[in-house]
């Protein structure tokens, strides 16, 4: 797994419950040295290690924490980055639906080891959207939950969010978008620079 | 075949151009055009006074700029803040023409001084496709940049490592060898002191250990503080110490630090309510003109003198000449620093 993944876990353990948890999951994850460099590649088994430890420290189960992650990682100042590059994909939030189909190959255009899970956006009547995940990590769909929400917010629209999981284990967020320009949203200033 | 395009489809097309008319004064501009002075009222003013064409060069009649017709422009839109933008001109058979713009590779600066947005692109532009690029490729890097100077960090710290003896903190063997190499690569006047304590042996034996390291500790200590900054002190053995001394010119100035070094290692070192008496003996080569010297002579001959200093008496230091090298043939065999230490 692309370090990038576990440093962003790494990340929201440490801006959100402190050093001392992070240090904790690390242990029992057996991560040593107990951190993560965003630009090395790890091995796939200590993604789901890291998570698991994670559930098991703020005890909350892994669905739960992998949403957490989710909004942690388009609201928190540290990863700011993150949700301007998401902004980008698209000027409302149906654009930005759509663009979530380039997402993995947005992202390696970036970093050309990084790969992404594939997600898959399709569009009903009336609004209604299911964007279909496909991980090797458990919970993604979750993840995915926890940013849609944000960026929901973020663009101004008011959205319903659920998720099914078939008993493939395969995850599904389906979106209802209920009012468009809700709110006023976020500003997104293209010439601004994250910091 | 001709089409006619309303403005408001080159609007959508091109949100960043301008018509002419044949006259030169300007009749249309795009959405995004305007963007770039809010407060001016474009149409109706002449292009070349809006405009100045930067390539090619000297365009200052409308001739001159009819002639430019499918060439790519630099331009510079005139005012606060000059705007530095790309441009082709087309000309349609009743003598107008469009000119198209674009930021070209200013287009990072032309989004922040006039706060575009997506919708100041077209559909079509890939404006927006290489700000994020721009965007990414950049915190990439910048997570990059950190990895590499932690890992600089770690490496010079594994160097320091690498060259440092864990007991007494001294230069090791390793750096000491490169240290030489390079004073001979550089064929400098430097001098080497080889020094061996004496007694120490007797210390380890009856006190431990822990005695022998004390020991050791105090007296990497008080090299350092006699010999000068620029001089390398290495430990190469159990109790055998060696000191590179760059630029020495005068032979007095070894004289001094020798019996300096000597001086302090009499002093007797307290430990755990014993005394611990030891001495050191010091053999040292000047080396004037490297030429013919290597590494492995140089270090022989400070040998050779240490040896002389033990059978002189010990505690004292002994400056090489060849004469030595002949006494010590005849007196013991030289293997080497082994050969000497079973001797002492």
């Amino acid at each position: 797994m692309h370090g990038l993944i576990n440093h962003s876990f790494q990340s929201f353990m440490r801006d959100s419950y402190g050093e001392r948890a992070w240090l904790e999951v690390a242990a029992r994850a057996g991560i040593t040295p107990p951190s993560f460099e965003a630009m090395l590649s790890y091995d796939d088994a200590i993604t789901p290690a890291v998570l698991n430890a994670m559930a098991l420290v703020l005890r909350r189960s892994s669905d739960e924490v992998m949403e957490d992650i989710g909004t942690y990682l388009v609201t928190h100042p540290n990863t700011e980055a993150v949700r301007r590059l998401l902004r980008f994909g698209g000027m409302n939030f149906e654009d930005f639906l759509y663009s979530l189909d380039d997402l993995p190959d947005r992202a390696r255009m970036a970093v050309s080891d990084l790969r992404l899970p594939a997600i898959e956006l399709h569009s009903h009547e009336a609004g209604r959207y299911s964007l279909i995940c496909e991980s090797p990590i458990a919970g993604f769909g979750h993840l995915m939950m926890g940013v849609l929400r944000v960026m929901a917010d973020d663009y101004g629209t008011l959205a319903v969010l659920d998720l099914e999981q078939s008993e493939t284990g395969r995850e599904t967020v389906q979106i209802q978008l209920i009012e468009t320009d809700y709110s006023n949203g976020r500003v997104f200033d293209l010439g601004a620079r994250a910091s | 075949m001709t089409y006619a395009f309303s403005p408001t489809v080159l609007d959508v097309l091109c949100p960043m151009h301008l018509t002419l008319d044949a006259g030169g004064v300007i009749t249309h501009v795009g959405p995004t055009t305007q963007k770039l002075r809010p407060d001016l009222t474009l149409v109706g003013r002449e292009f070349l006074e809006t405009f100045q064409v930067m390539r090619p060069r000297g365009i200052t009649t409308l001739d001159q700029l009819w002639e430019t017709r499918h060439i790519k422009l630099h331009l510079e839109m005139k005012g606060n803040p000059p705007a530095r933008l790309k441009g082709i001109l087309v000309t349609d058979s009743t003598g107008a023409a469009i000119v198209n713009l674009s930021f070209g590779i200013s287009i990072l600066d032309g989004v922040r001084d006039y706060a575009l947005t997506n919708a100041d692109f077209a559909a079509t532009d890939l404006a927006i496709e290489m700000l994020y690029l721009v965007e990414a490729k950049s915190a990439a890097m910048e997570a990059s940049r950190k990895l590499n100077l932690r890992l600089q960090g770690a490496k010079i710290a594994a160097e320091e490592q690498a060259f440092t003896d864990t007991l007494t903190g001294l230069k090791n063997r390793r750096e000491l060898d490169q240290v030489l190499e390079r004073l001979l690569a550089a064929n400098v006047r430097f001098a080497v002191m080889h020094i061996d304590l004496d007694y120490f042996k007797a210390v380890n034996d009856s006190l431990g250990h822990a005695a022998g390291d004390h020991v050791l500790r105090v007296v990497a200590k008080a090299m350092i503080e006699e010999t000068r900054a620029t001089d390398t002190v290495a430990r190469v053995g159990g109790d055998e110490f060696t000191v590179i001394l760059p630029e020495v010119g005068e032979i007095d100035v070894l004289e001094r630090i020798g019996r300096r070094i000597i001086d302090r290692i009499k002093v007797p070192i307290p430990f755990n309510g014993h005394q611990c008496e030891i001495s050191a003996s010091i053999g040292t080569v000047w080396i004037q003109n490297s030429k013919s010297a290597t590494r492995e002579t140089v270090m022989e001959d400070a040998d050779i003198a240490l040896y002389a200093s033990k059978n002189e008496g010990r505690a004292r230091q002994t400056f090489y000449s060849p004469e030595l090298r002949k006494t010590a043939n005849s007196a013991a065999p030289i293997k080497g620093r082994g050969g000497i230490k079973s001797q002492a």
